[in-house]
This record gives structure tokens, C-alpha cells and sequence, in this order.
């Protein structure tokens, strides 16, 4: 199974667990060509800061919390994306800690976390929403 | 708690060999320690003696601290000597009248050279060759004299020969015998070592008996031989020997060996069992050991024995040797006179190769006796574990000189087959075992070993045996030596250099998708990103490489720990006119940023949010600065002192040269940061051995040194040529540095490089300075290339609307982080602790 499918899996199984009825409403929060390809930018959202990540090789945009939980600054949208075996990661640019983009946990430290938000992509619009987890 | 009273008499390089060892006891605070030496000061390196010629210091050569003597309580007294031993009161007194009472008293008054009793041989520029004072009147003599004259050929006089030499004058050895080195070389190999010296310009005369130095007619004196001959010279250095200093010994009756030398036991001890000898004025078993590494083995077998170990015997010692002459290798195993009874003889003479080997092999044909090696000592090691250890010969024994052509099978020995015993570094006593077992315990790699063992830090003559021990015990612990870069490329860095270098391969993504698995991650994006920018050199933040970016790299700035970031403009040299000062101070204080000197003479303005950097950095480009590169793995600055231009004692404009450094290869990137310094004299106020790259200015030209550092191990850089004009400084640093960048690991420093590089800066030598694997050319287009492609990174972004979209917290709003918030400190800003 290559890294696309194994994504798509988990986005599958995270997908399952939301609510349908979900009553948050989707936000446009920037243009897609606002996010370099590979790379990550921060957005202001409801009075929280979060990251924003453009993965090309499954061209989707993956949002998590902007505050590194273990360096204690808002710098997530710094880090560098990759991947560690299976799973999409962000390193973090304090002490380079791997979180996993769709989980949000810490590969170093399992148990700490980064809040995870949905995001949807259309056409040049990047739309994101809280999402239950 | 009893103390006893230890008086060591000496101190060179055994003397302090043993206090050191005696510190490193557990019970060391029982002794108290008293040293008493003739010298104006402790001990220093005598086996590095003649660097004192090629720009090391005094300082650099001392291997005692007074300080340190000082902290431990240990009682030394310089310039004063010991002159008579009252044993039934166990007391010393010294010719300045001191007196000292001792429970054991140590002798370590090492030797001193024979000068050969010939009519003259007292004059003003009859010199000899053991201290610094020494090195010193030759030195001085030398400046006054236009040709000089060594007598002896052993090994000290070669190494006082090529002092001679690099002291710019006519050089000429006078022997004796009829050969060079007759202790450690046979006839053949003594014909071609006299070849070889004769080649690079040091006249060699054998067969020659001095019977007087008189007046001479065109040079200072002329020395008169006992075939009629005569040679004039101005200044002559007698270098025929050393004798044992015994005085002492015989003075209180304690027995000395026929030729000189104390007599000792397997424990050191002289005939009075509280008087131990140690060094070379001691003689074991009719044998005086004229080498640092048995008096080293001497000083341990006597801490043991004056602290109740009875199993440190000492118990003779290999006086197998391998060094450089005047450049030639050299190498002696053994018996290389053959000897021994029935011995039989190999040799190989290559005339074409100028190599000359020969073997001492057993009359039973399995056993090596010895060896000579001239001219290429690549099998030394090979050749004195075979010795050493007594192992079986591979049959036919002449294999080993000449490789039999139907055979495949390489001759060397297993290192599998050397018994554990097996001593590896005789420098340190560093047997194989000790090697595995600090593989064992985890140290993987040469740099590890050498700071944990102290295995190859010596001459280094065993640093492929090491290595070899290294690589054995890891494949038998079931660690694959891998060097694969991480789980995305199944390469070395050093291969990941060689495929973009050649297939001229230019993206990060083209990479991975030819040779790479994955995505990539945050070890493998900076170092292509690195190699890519090393080789090419294109902006950093363009789209296709500015997602693989480390932290700092990614926005040219240095994050501090709660994401705000530094600025360091780049001030060449650290020299900076005052109006460029104001810029910096205005653009601090506008700004409220927290100002600190660095230590490579520049300013850091701290506490800059993303957003403020490009308008910083508008101001500062806008007055001429250029970015530092304080956030890459790049060369960043290059410190210098103020050289001719102020200082009285400048023998170059090291300023200059300093500023030319630093503009030649300013944001040059590379596997680990390179910082550098120019000294304008040997005073080396600039601090340039402590730097990846440093240069010191002599009379005669630039000294280069490569490989130093400060940070958590630090080392000192080592001396790779001197006497450079700046052309050939500039192309061997361009080769240096070209070379690292190829070869290096990922975040691996030039002193981890150096000290990992097989054969070390020998080697390092052979591939710059004679382009052993003629790649000089290459490697100086490769920097001309990368070079030429500078720009400052600050400059092109600030030209780009586009890239500037980049430098704000929110994408989407013009708020900046709440986070960001300070307390002061001595009036300047600091991040407040966050409750988080």
C-alpha cells in the first residue's frame, strides 16, 4: 500500500468518526496559492492561530494548531512537512517533534497533541471548519 | 589518613606522564606530589618538537599546566636542579639549596645529546637539538647563517635536518656510519631513505669522521673529516645520540648499567627499592628505550607498583616505529637487521615506484621478525600486528611484498585473527579489546573512539588499524554500517553530492522521484537543500526549494525560543565604520531589539517578529549591509585581528586578508556552519586555530590550518601548510572547502571530518596539495561556480512582492502574534516566561 492510499484510509476512518450533521459551518480563510506547495502558512481563525499545509503528492491542505505544545511558541506553520514511515508529519521548528497532520499526536511523545481542523479545498478557496475530535 | 611524600625528579614528557597517571588514582589525595625540573618550564611535547619551526607555540606544545599542577596541589619548582640524593635520610637537595624529603622518589631526568668529542666542537655555532631553549639558539643562528651542517642521521637528525631546511638554509648530514638510521633501517633501505632526502635537496655525506672544526675560509667554520676531506658551514647541530642522565644515580650508589642508564626492574625500581627510573635514563634488561611510548609504559608500571599493583609490569616494549622524514615515509619493525639466528630476508626494491620493503622472517618461514618499509609504509600496520602478536605468515611470507597475481585474496591480516591482547595504539596503550569495548558501549565511529580511548590521537600511525577494529565490531554486533542518509534515500550524503554533481540535477523533487521513497523530511530537505545550494547556488526561497528549508534558512533569520527572530548583518572581518554602527543602533532601537557583540565580531539585534524582518532589512541593505548568513550552515564570518595596518607587532595585513576571505566565499553553503579568523603573527589574537578554516600570518607567509572548533568538543585545527602567498592560501582553501562539501556527512563538522578521514590531514595533504586524485582543477571550478552565483538572499527577497508574502504571522490578517511578550533586563528586552 504506497503513502496515497494509506492517507486516504485514515482520512476514511477520521471521516467516520465526525458527525454528519455537523453544525459548524465551513470558513474561507484564504486563496490556495496563498500556501506554497510543500510548505505551510499561518491563519488567524476564530481567535486561534493555525497552520496550514499544502501537500502536493495528494494535493490536499491539512490544518492543525500553530502552537508547538512541547517548544511552547506559535510556530508550526514553520516546520518542515515529510513523511515517517506511513504517516503525513509536520517537524516542528523549535526541537524538530513530528506531529502527525491528520492525528495531530506527537510521534516522539505519544499522548500530546495538536488540534486538527477539517479543511476543504475548491478551486482556488481554502475553507476550514473545527471539527469534533 | 597517612600522606606519602612522592619527589619526582624531571619533568619532561615522563616525568608529567607519571604525576598525570598517579592524579588519576583513586587515592590520589594520599600523595603529595613535588617536581623539580631544570627546564624554565613543565612539560612539553618533545616528540613534536620541530612544529616549534613551522608555527606552533610554546603554548601549543605544553603538555603540563601550571595551573592545573596547582589545583592538584602538586609542589613544582623550575630552573633548579637536583644535585645529590641523600638515600639513608631519604631527602633531595638542589643546587639553589633547597631541600626536600621523599618516601619515594622518582627519577625521570630523561637524556641528554652526545656531542662527539671533537676539537671546536664548543663554539658559538655548535648547537644541539632537545629544548625549546635549543630550538631557539638554532633559530637564532640560522638568521645569521647561510648553510648548516647536521651531524647524525638517525631520526633526530633528519627531523633537525628538515628544520634546517625549512629555516632556509643549505642543509648537509655528516654520518658516521655508512648508512642513514642504521638502528632502524638496513643498507637498502638506508641507500634509498639517502636517495630520497638527497632528492629534495639535503646533501648527505656518509662514511665521514670529524676530527676538528677550525675557521673556515667561505663559511663561518670548516669540519675537517678523517679521510682528508672537509665541508664548511656556518653552523653545525649535533644530533649523534642521547646519552642516560645518571649522574644522580651513581652519585648515591645506586647501580648503573654498563653503557649508562639506572638499572631498573620489571617495576621500575632501582637497586633502592624506594627509588624508582623512568624514561630514558633508565635501563631494563641491558635495554635504554629512546621512544616517548616506553616511558610512558614505564610511568604506568611504577604508579601501579608504588600504589600496591604488582601486575603492571613493565616488560619491555615494541620499538617498531613509523614516521615522516623530511617528508619520506619510514617505517621499522622488529628485528630489520635480521639478526636473529637462521633469519631469512625478503626485500623488494622498486626503483620506478622509489618503494623499498624487506622482511625478517623465521627459519621456520611462519614467523615475522621484522620489517623496513621506505618510501610507502601502507602495510605497517599489518606488518607489526604480525609481529607483535606472533601470528602465522601467509604462505608463500613474499606475498606480502609482492601480491601473487593468481590470487585474489587480499594478504592483510584478519583483523578477526588478532588476539584481543593485541596492543593497537602504542602511543596510549590501547589494546583491541579496549576498541570494542567502547564500541560496545556505544561509540560507532572514529571521532567517538579517539575521545573515549585516546586510540590514534598520538602519531596516528594506527588510525586504519582503529578503524578497522571499529568496522569488525560493528558487523559482529549485527549493526549494519549505515550510512543511508534516512528512510527516503538509500544513499550516503557523499553519493547524494556525487548524483546531483553529475546529473546536474537541480530540484529537491526530481531527487526524490529518481532516487528517493516518500516524501521526503526534515532530515533529507536541508541536506539536499544544502548540496544544492552548494553546488548551484540559486536562491534559496525559490518555490521549488524554499518548503525544504530549515528552520532558520526557511525565513533568513535565527528563531529564538518563542518564535520570534535575530538579525545579523555581515560586518567582513568585524571591521565597521561608525556611521554603519548608527544604522545598526537606529534600526535597533526603532525596532526595540535586544543588542549583543557575537563572538565572530558582528551584532545580533534579537526579539524581530516575522513581519519586521523585510522592513529591517530595508533599512539595513538600504546602508550597504549584506545578510550574514548567521541562520545558515554556511560560511559565516571571519574574525581577524588588525594585523600591519595598527599593531606593532603585525607581520601581515591580516585585516585585508580577512575581509577578502569573507567576501570570497560569504554564504557559501555546506554540510555543517564554517567559521574562520586571520592572525596578523603568531600571537594569534584572532583566535584561528579554534575555526573550521584558520590563517596565521608569519614572515615567510600564511600558515593555513584546517579542522579546528569550539562548540561541545573542541579541537584545535591542525597545521596543513605553511608559508603561503595569498594565491596559493586562496586555492588550497578553495580545494578545502570544495573537497568537505563533496565528501562530509550531514551536520558533521571539519574536525569530525578530518578526524574521521582516513589517513587524516596526510591525506588531506595528498589530495589538495598533490592532487592525489586529480581533482584539484575540478574542485576549484565547483567553488569559482558556486561563488559566482552570490547573491544576498536579504536583497532578492526584498525585490519580490511575492516572496515578502511570506514574512507575516497571519496570511489572512495584519495582527502579529500575541505571544510575543517581553520583560526587560538591564534595559534591553528579554522574552517573559510564558504560563501557559
Amino acid at each position: 500500500m504506497n503513502l496515497e492510499q494509506t492517507t486516504h484510509l485514515i482520512e476514511l476512518k477520521v471521516a467516520s468518526i465526525l458527525l454528519e450533521d455537523d453544525q459548524q459551518a465551513w470558513e474561507k480563510v484564504c486563496d490556495l496559492s496563498d500556501i506554497p506547495p510543500d510548505s505551510g502558512i499561518c491563519i488567524f481563525y476564530q481567535n486561534q492561530q493555525i497552520a496550514l499545509f499544502n501537500i502536493s503528492v495528494v494535493n490536499k491542505v491539512y490544518a492543525v494548531s500553530n502552537y508547538d505544545p512541547i517548544g511552547k511558541a506559535n510556530v508550526m506553520s514553520r516546520g518542515i512537512i515529510g513523511s515517517v514511515g506511513e504517516s503525513l508529519v509536520v517537524a516542528s521548528p523549535l526541537f524538530k517533534h513530528h506531529f502527525n497532520l491528520i492525528t495531530g499526536e506527537c510521534i516522539e511523545e505519544p499522548g500530546v497533541y495538536l488540534k486538527t481542523y477539517d479543511v476543504r479545498t475548491t478551486k482556488n478557496k481554502v475553507e476550514i471548519r473545527e471539527n469534533n475530535k | 589518613m597517612s600522606t606519602h611524600k612522592l619527589v619526582v625528579v624531571g619533568n619532561g614528557m615522563v616525568g608529567h606522564e607519571f604525576i598525570k597517571q598517579m592524579l588519576d588514582q583513586p587515592n590520589a589525595e594520599q600523595f603529595m606530589i613535588t617536581t623539580v625540573t631544570c627546564e624554565p618550564r613543565l612539560a612539553y611535547d618533545r616528540v613534536q618538537l620541530s612544529s616549534f619551526f613551522s608555527g606552533n607555540t610554546v603554548k601549543q606544545l605544553m603538555l603540563a599546566d601550571e595551573n592545573k599542577y596547582k589545583e592538584n596541589d602538586i609542589d613544582f619548582i623550575l630552573n633548579d636542579k637536583v644535585c645529590f640524593i641523600d638515600r639513608p635520610n631519604k631527602k633531595i637537595y638542589t643546587t639553589s639549596g633547597l631541600c626536600k624529603s621523599y618516601d619515594k622518589l622518582i627519577l625521570a631526568t630523561g637524556s641528554y645529546p652526545f656531542v662527539p668529542p671533537i676539537v671546536g666542537n664548543d663554539q658559538p655555532h655548535c648547537l644541539i637539538y632537545r629544548t625549546i631553549e635549543d630550538l631557539e639558539r638554532i633559530k637564532t643562528s640560522a638568521d645569521i647563517s647561510k648553510i648548516g651542517v647536521v651531524v647524525g642521521g638517525g631520526l633526530l637528525g633528519l627531523e633537525a635536518a628538515n628544520a634546517l631546511r625549512n629555516l632556509g638554509l643549505e642543509t648537509h648530514v655528516v654520518e658516521f656510519a655508512q648508512q642513514l638510521m642504521a638502528i632502524q633501517l638496513d643498507q637498502g633501505g638506508g641507500a634509498l631513505l639517502k636517495r630520497k632526502i638527497e632528492a629534495l635537496g639535503v646533501q648527505v655525506h656518509i662514511n665521514k669522521s670529524t676530527q676538528l672544526i677550525t675557521t673556515g675560509e667561505q663559511a663561518r667554520y670548516r669540519m675537517e673529516f678523517a679521510d682528508d676531506s672537509y665541508l664548511e658551514t656556518d653552523m653545525i647541530v649535533f644530533s649523534a645520540g642521547i646519552r642516560p642522565y645518571d649522574e644522580l644515580a651513581k652519585g648515591c650508589g645506586l647501580t648503573v648499567g654498563e653503557r649508562g642508564g639506572i638499572m631498573i626492574n620489571d617495576y621500575c625500581q632501582t637497586g633502592d627499592p624506594d627509588i624508582y627510573a623512568i624514561g630514558e635514563c633508565a635501563v631494563w634488561n641491558k635495554q635504554i628505550f629512546g621512544l616517548v611510548a616506553p616511558g610512558y609504559q614505564m610511568a604506568r608500571a611504577a604508579v601501579a607498583h608504588i600504589n600496591g599493583d604488582n601486575n603492571k609490569r613493565f616488560t619491555g616494549a615494541d620499538l617498531s616505529t613509523k614516521l615522516k622524514l623530511l617528508g619520506v615515509e619510514v617505517g621499522s619493525i622488529g628485528d630489520a637487521h635480521g639478526c636473529t639466528p637462521g633469519a631469512q630476508c625478503y626485500s623488494f626494491n622498486d626503483e620506478a615506484e622509489q618503494t623499498y620493503k624487506r622482511l625478517v622472517v623465521s627459519s621456520c618461514g611462519k614467523k615475522l621478525l621484522g620489517a623496513v618499509l621506505v618510501g610507502d609504509t601502507v602495510d605497517y600496520g599489518n606488518l607489526q600486528q604480525l609481529y607483535i602478536n606472533g601470528m602465522d605468515l601467509p604462505q608463500p611470507p613474499e606475498q606480502l611484498l609482492i601480491p601473487l597475481l593468481d590470487d585474489a585474496s587480499p594478504t592483510t591480516v584478519g583483523i578477526e585473527g588478532v588476539p584481543k591482547t593485541a596492543p593497537i595504539c602504542t602511543c596510549y596503550s590501547v589494546s583491541k579489546g579496549d576498541i570494542q569495548q567502547a564500541v560496545q558501549q556505544g561509540c560507532c565511529d572514529m571521532a567517538a573512539i579517539k575521545s573515549s580511548t585516546s586510540a590514534s590521537t598520538g602519531c596516528g600511525g594506527c588510525s586504519a588499524l582503529v578503524k578497522q577494529v571499529l568496522d569488525n565490531e560493528l558487523t559482529k554486533q549485527g549493526v549494519e554500517v549505515n550510512n543511508n542518509l534516512c528512510e527516503h534515500f538509500s544513499y550516503a550524503r557523499q553519493e547524494l553530492v556525487d548524483i546531483i554533481r553529475i546529473q546536474k540535477i537541480k530540484t529537491f523533487s526530481h531527487l526524490l522521484s529518481k532516487y528517493g521513497t516518500g516524501l521526503g523530511c526534515d532530515i533529507c530537505k536541508p541536506a539536499v537543500a544544502s548540496i544544492l545550494s552548494s553546488y548551484w547556488n540559486e536562491f534559496i526561497l525559490k518555490n521549488e526549494h524554499v518548503g525544504l528549508q530549515d528552520t532558520n534558512d526557511a525565513f533568513l533569520a535565527n528563531l529564538q525560543k518563542n518564535g520570534s527572530y535575530s538579525v545579523v548583518p555581515r560586518i567582513p572581518g568585524g571591521e565597521i565604520t561608525p556611521d554603519k554602527l548608527m544604522v545598526i543602533a537606529k534600526v535597533a532601537k526603532q525596532f526595540n531589539l535586544y543588542t549583543k557583540i557575537t563572538g565572530g565580531q558582528r551584532i545580533d539585534l534579537f526579539g524581530a517578529a516575522l513581519h519586521q524582518l523585510p522592513d529591517i532589512w530595508r533599512q539595513l541593505v538600504g546602508a550597504g549591509f549584506e545578510t550574514g548568513h548567521a541562520y545558515g550552515k554556511a560560511m559565516r564570518t571571519v574574525k581577524s585581528c588588525v594585523g600591519t595596518s595598527w599593531c606593532r607587532y603585525g607581520v601581515q595585513d591580516s585585516t585585508s586578508m580577512a575581509i577578502a576571505i569573507e567576501s570570497r566565499y560569504k554564504g557559501l553553503r555546506s554540510p555543517h556552519k564554517i567559521k574562520m579568523a586571520v592572525s596578523g603573527c603568531t600571537r594569534e589574537c584572532a583566535e584561528a586555530q579554534s575555526k573550521d578554516i584558520g590563517v596565521i600570518a608569519t614572515e615567510n607567509g600564511w600558515s593555513l590550518y584546517v579542522g579546528g572548533n569550539g562548540g561541545m568538543r573542541p579541537r584545535h585545527a591542525s597545521l596543513f601548510a605553511t608559508d603561503l602567498n595569498d594565491k596559493t592560501l586562496i586555492s588550497y582553501i578553495d580545494r578545502i572547502l570544495m573537497f568537505y562539501i563533496r565528501t562530509a556527512e550531514r551536520l558533521q563538522r571539519t574536525s569530525i571530518w578530518l578526524e574521521n578521514m582516513e589517513g587524516g590531514i596526510d591525506y588531506l595533504r595528498s589530495v589538495v596539495i598533490d592532487d592525489k586524485l586529480g581533482i584539484c582543477e575540478a574542485l576549484e571550478k565547483e567553488m569559482v561556480n558556486s561563488i559566482g552565483n552570490y547573491q544576498c538572499e536579504w536583497r532578492t527577497t526584498l525585490e519580490s512582492p511575492e516572496k515578502l508574502k511570506r514574512f507575516k504571522h497571519f496570511i489572512n490578517s495584519d495582527q502579529s502574534d500575541s505571544h510575543l511578550i517581553y520583560t526587560t533586563e538591564r534595559g534591553q528586552i528579554k522574552p517573559a516566561v510564558m504560563e501557559t
